[in-house]
């Protein structure tokens, strides 16, 4: 892998973060109004604020300055990764996204696992069975997984695996299987986008000619599937992982709020409940990173993954290392 | 958020332009792709998918949970008689019947007015966010794919920022700059949805920016201004058409989430996500509560996901 590639790849990540920043800077804090009064009013109804306290906030945000000033003075503290203090409990705000960060972890393992295991398992069947009402309604699922309401979802698992059959606790983080609802909750829109993902790329897969080769060769539809198309479907898939990590951090501000746990969505709801405008822009900024860490490290391993694309990130004909998969992402 | 979009976007690449992420792995740059359309001129017509096209049961059904969706926002009393604020605490918590559908809530109130009333601000929040969506996505899309250059690079940068960020938290963090209330709540999704319309818009454009069709007007001494109203949207139209039905579904599901969290109306609204949230509490004593208000979303949804897929394909005939 070249190292030009690896620095234009990086470059584009920190031009995204720092446009991320830029953003969010101009619309928590130069939009519609004075942050300080939104900070302290924290739900709207006026009041009386007292005078002393609003210079105090103004001047911590900097909110004195002239805004070019503001905006120079917030863009060094983020480079030093300073993000300020919440308003609200007056913590800093790295502490508090760190703090929350392994209960959401620990959640997103979970979820990711199932989702894996549920959405390769659709996509393998639909594309195995000869069945077509099977395939079909194999096919369907992932459009449904997508269309449920989480929130609802979470509250349906609740009703029915902790009310009516008492079988995991309803709230909190207490015992291990307190887990497995809220990561089921999260892992629905999760597995049917690898689904959907997974059984394109195997269809596509299947069709190749190489594929023909082999039934033709004796080998059995399952032993094809998993030795042969797998791990070609598996590239397109590796895609959208950083849309998966998206969603991941989207769902837990519901799912977590559905089974009363803490962690990272959670934090994001209070902040936004609170106007905790530093947090906010904190847990903002957090999420764009990670996205574009993820992608990062997608574009990184992929050409690993596929010898074509090594031969392209290193600017080698492509001709020199074709192989005879050759059109196998066709 | 846009969950849908993502899986319909992965599947019908050839029909929804470019790829989910166009700075992807080198494989193919928009410019490529004009390149090989200036050469193919009428684009994958041997890909007509014939069952998608046609008005299936399935489609018909669709249709018509969204026609009684829009029935109950605008004519909500053609559906019940029943007031959705005014409670009976006699008939408390009353499980579905003849008489109540839906069951009552915890003060008495009958769900499935309230659930009908609820579409109102539900749907025209939704409906608001899409408009917001494709308007600020489709004149950005229309520039960045039409003048190139640094306007692209600018554009796409930042709608690249829009979509590094998770769509329920961009939504949150536009909340907390503009404060709670219905309207907000569309605001911000319709924010969220302006990444989708912009890049769709902008495949489109380089699409047909080279088409000679194009090139004539320009030619013939056409303004840019009406190149791109008369010769360019119109190719846009179809796509983005298929589009609104897939975001509309996501931007129901967004803003009954947002309303769900509590970041909507107050509470003695009928939002359908606060409707759900009421029921929490009384999870293990009336499920219908929480059940049926959960039940239309998903309904309005699965219709409106359906509906964007018969849509692309009927495109597809042109």
């Amino acid at each position: 892998m070249s190292l030009r590639y690896l620095a234009s790849r990086l470059t584009q990540g920190i031009i995204v973060l720092w446009i991320a920043f830029t953003l969010s800077f101009f619309l928590l804090y130069l939009l519609p109004g004075d942050p300080v009064i939104t900070m302290l009013g924290a739900g709207g109804e006026l009041q009386n604020f007292d005078p002393a306290e609003v210079e105090r906030l103004r001047s911590e945000f900097n909110l004195d300055q002239p805004l070019p000033v503001q905006y120079l003075l917030a863009l060094v503290a983020v480079l030093r990764l300073d993000f300020g203090t919440s308003i609200q409990t007056g913590t800093p705000v790295t502490e508090a996204i760190a703090s929350s960060l392994p209960s959401t972890i620990g959640l997103a393992a979970v979820a990711l696992v199932i989702a894996l295991v549920t959405g390769a398992a659709i996509a393998i069947g639909a594309t195995l069975t000869r069945r077509p009402w099977l395939r079909d309604a194999l096919a369907a699922l992932p459009g449904l997984g997508v269309a449920l309401p989480t929130f609802w979802v979470g509250l349906m698992l609740l009703q029915v695996f902790s009310f009516r059959f008492p079988i995991f606790p309803a709230i909190g983080t207490g015992t291990p299987t307190a887990v497995i609802l809220p990561a089921v909750t999260l892992a629905i829109p999760l597995s049917a986008i690898i689904a959907q993902i997974l059984f394109r790329a195997l269809q596509n897969a299947w069709i190749q000619p190489y594929v023909t080769t082999y039934t033709a060769s004796g080998y059995s539809r399952l032993r094809l599937l998993l030795r042969q198309a797998l791990p070609v479907a598996v590239l397109p898939a590796l895609t959208m992982s950083g849309v998966l990590f998206g969603q991941v951090l989207a769902g837990s501000v519901v799912v977590e709020n559905v089974f009363s746990r803490q962690g990272l969505g959670r934090l994001a709801q209070t902040a936004v409940t609170g106007q905790d405008i530093p947090l906010v822009q904190g847990i903002v900024l957090f999420a764009a990173a990670v996205f574009v860490l993820v992608n990062l490290a997608t574009d990184l391993i992929y050409p690993v993954l596929d010898p074509r694309l090594k031969a392209a990130t290193r600017n080698v004909p492509a001709d020199a290392t074709r192989t005879d998969h050759e059109g196998v992402r066709a | 958020m846009s969950l849908a979009m993502e899986l319909q976007k992965n599947g019908q690449a050839e029909t929804f332009g470019e790829d989910v992420r166009t700075e992807g792995i080198g494989a193919s740059t928009p410019d490529q792709k004009g390149g090989n359309d200036r050469q193919g001129g009428n684009r994958a017509r041997g890909l007509l998918r014939i069952r998608g096209g046609r008005l299936g049961i399935i489609e018909i059904l669709a249709l018509a949970a969204l026609a009684l969706a829009v029935l109950a926002a605008f004519w909500p009393t053609l559906l019940t008689g029943v007031d959705p604020l005014t409670g009976d605490p006699v008939n408390r918590l009353l499980p579905p019947s003849l008489d109540h559908i839906f069951g009552t809530d915890h003060l008495g109130r009958d769900v499935f007015s309230r659930t009908v009333h609820g579409s109102a601000q539900t749907l025209s929040a939704s409906l608001a966010a899409v408009a917001i969506g494709v308007i600020s996505g489709v004149v950005i899309g229309l520039i960045a794919g039409f003048f190139t250059g640094v306007l692209d690079a600018i554009f796409m940068r930042i709608v690249d920022v829009l979509q590094a960020i998770p769509g329920l938290l961009l939504s949150m963090a536009v909340i907390t700059a503009l404060g709670f209330g219905t309207i907000n709540v569309a605001l911000a999704v319709g924010v969220a949805a302006i990444p989708s319309f912009a890049r769709l818009t902008r495949a489109e454009v380089i699409r047909w920016r080279s088409a000679e069709f194009v090139r004539a007007a320009r030619a013939d001494g056409l303004s840019t201004l009406s190149v791109l109203a008369r010769h360019i949207l119109p190719q846009v139209r179809g796509p983005i058409g298929a589009l609104v039905a897939l975001e509309f579904g996501s931007a129901v599901l967004a803003v009954s989430a947002l309303s769900f969290l509590g970041f909507g109306a107050p509470p003695p609204q009928p939002e359908w996500g606060l409707l759900v949230s009421e029921g929490r509490d009384f999870l293990a004593a009336a499920w219908w509560m929480t059940t049926f208000p959960g039940l239309v979303v998903a309904a309005v949804v699965l219709a409106a996901n359906r509906i964007s897929h018969v849509v692309n394909s009927e495109k597809e005939f042109r």
